[in-house]
């Protein structure tokens, strides 16, 4: 069974579609008629506005991660004029997390074990 | 207008029942409810009532008998017996009917509660790639107001240590026994901050409440708990909920605090009238957050609210006094009715060891449930 992307993960990007009427901003958009909405690209970086840890391995289906669990962490990033996106946070500890943080945009694979497996969106710290 | 309110109730105990339906541990709550009144099945003249994942509540009348009155099934998620019961209130006040009932029950399957993203208008990638978690949400929630109202994490364990020991006093509770503090801080972390014991789980059980108004319960003889306001509202614009890919950067509008200003208007009372209140406390941190978004304390007094224990038995507002969801579990068609069925009971001196001391006279139920959804109860004697 071939995974689901998300919308824009060929390219490494996120979009989301602007009602003109109200302003508000729509995400996701996989499933959603944009005609007459304009696309706009999520910003690449945000600060951590609170997160938490999944400490147990969610039920397949639907979950398509590894076999073999391993605690990760999911957040809300404030992305500035935008809004607030759900993400795993990577590359970093789960105790080394912590509200505030400045993150940026990567791509990895839901399961490394797997050659077809879907790429899907995280932050990492920002490096430097 | 017509005074509207309750006058007899009924309950199946919660937790697990092998071998009894969801349907008939409804029906349960509903002989208990009848024998509390004297009254009988024939004498109602309408019902509302429904269950979240246990069948139409209507199918109830093969099993207490086809009289012919008026049954409406109601499903509304997490807010489905506050809803029942919202609409029985109107058709009393509304002079249609004086006298009915209101029945929420449910029987859900062990472990947690396993929502499929197509029913939430969610895509495929979302539940794949594992954020289809409730738990995730309720962590992520608590984590932020934590950090932002100086809330410590021993305060989540206060609270289940209060729902332990309240719920060892409840006959219809299903965690029967108390848990110390120090294992509820070291059991599993499930999702930080949150830990194993800071969570309800899904469970089974009934409840029934009857209605009617004023008039008629004087002309019955029977005590009466004036209903004051049972209101049902949903999210704003700028809520935080379960199961959102993204949110809005201002978040902070929340259901119940629409859903409490109501009630309280509708009341005529304010939070600090209440002698007693339930609050929906799915986890630990529900019931702190909660606290606040209904008005009994500011954001932040929480945190000694619980090391003072004001929200004990013996305390200035003694909240989820039969444990709450944490010990009863939640059967979602029912679960806001018991929050109801435990205020009556307070309200009338009868909860023995539970019993709120001080001739409690106002009393005040909380629900919030997916997807945004909050239904708040007032009553008094």
């Amino acid at each position: 069974m071939s995974l689901h992307q998300i919308k824009g993960a060929d390219e490494g990007k996120l979009y989301a579609a602007v009602d003109s009427d109200s302003g508000q901003i729509v995400f996701p958009i996989d499933d959603v008629d944009t005609s007459g909405m304009k696309l706009i690209e999520l910003h690449s970086r945000g600060e951590l506005w609170s997160f938490t840890v999944q400490r147990f391995r969610p039920k397949s289906p639907p979950y398509a991660g590894p076999e073999e669990f391993t605690p990760f962490v999911v957040g809300y990033i404030k992305l500035d004029g935008q809004l607030m996106l759900e993400s795993r946070i990577v590359n970093i500890e789960p105790e080394a997390v912590e509200i505030g943080m400045q993150l940026e945009l990567t791509w990895v694979p839901l399961d490394p074990s797997r050659a077809d497996s879907a790429m899907v969106h995280a932050f990492q710290p920002i490096k430097g | 207008m017509t005074k509207v309110g309750i006058i007899g109730v009924g309950i199946h105990p919660f937790g697990r029942t092998d071998g009894r339906t969801g349907l008939e541990q409804g029906a349960f709550a509903i002989r208990q409810a009848l024998k509390d009144t004297s009254l009988s099945w024939s004498d109602m003249q309408f019902a509302f009532g429904g269950s979240d994942a246990s069948g139409n509540a209507d199918t109830l009348v093969s099993q207490l008998g086809t009289t012919g009155l008026q049954f409406i099934n109601v499903k509304n998620g997490c807010a489905t017996g506050g809803s029942a019961l919202s609409s029985a209130a109107s058709a009393i006040v509304s002079g249609e009917f004086d006298l009915g009932l209101a029945v929420g029950f449910d029987k859900h399957p062990r472990g947690a509660f396993d929502p499929k993203p197509e029913e939430w208008g969610l895509p495929q990638w979302y539940g794949e790639q594992g954020y289809m978690i409730t738990t995730q949400f309720f962590g992520v929630k608590i984590q932020r107001y934590m950090h932002d109202y100086d809330i410590s994490e021993v305060t989540l364990g206060r609270v289940a240590e209060k729902a332990f020991e309240n719920g060892a006093l409840a006959d219809h509770a299903w965690r029967r026994a108390p848990v110390p503090l120090d294992e509820i801080m070291s059991s599993d972390l499930i999702s930080d901050p949150l830990r194993k014991y800071m969570f309800c789980s899904p469970a089974e059980g009934g409840v029934a409440l009857i209605l009617a108004s004023e008039a008629r319960a004087k002309q019955l003889g029977l005590p009466f708990i004036r209903l004051e306001a049972a209101v049902m509202r949903t999210r704003p614009a700028n809520s935080f909920e379960v199961f959102q890919p993204s949110a809005s950067l201002n978040v902070g509008g929340t259901a119940t605090a629409i859903a409490s200003r109501d009630a309280f208007n509708k009341a005529g009372i304010g939070p600090e009238d209440i002698d007693v209140a339930q609050l929906q406390d799915t986890e630990s941190g529900a019931e702190i957050m909660h606290m606040a978004e209904n008005g009994f304390c500011e954001h932040g007094e929480q945190e000694s609210w619980l090391a003072e224990g004001r929200t004990k038995l013996n305390g200035q507002l003694p909240v989820n006094t039969d444990g709450g969801c944490l010990a009863c579990g939640e059967p979602i068609g029912a679960s806001g009715l018991r929050q109801v069925y435990e205020n009556v009971v307070q309200l009338r001196g009868q909860a023995g060891k539970r019993q709120v001391q001080g001739d409690p006279k106002t009393a005040y139920t909380h629900v919030y449930g997916a997807p945004g959804v909050s239904a708040v109860t007032i009553l008094s004697r």
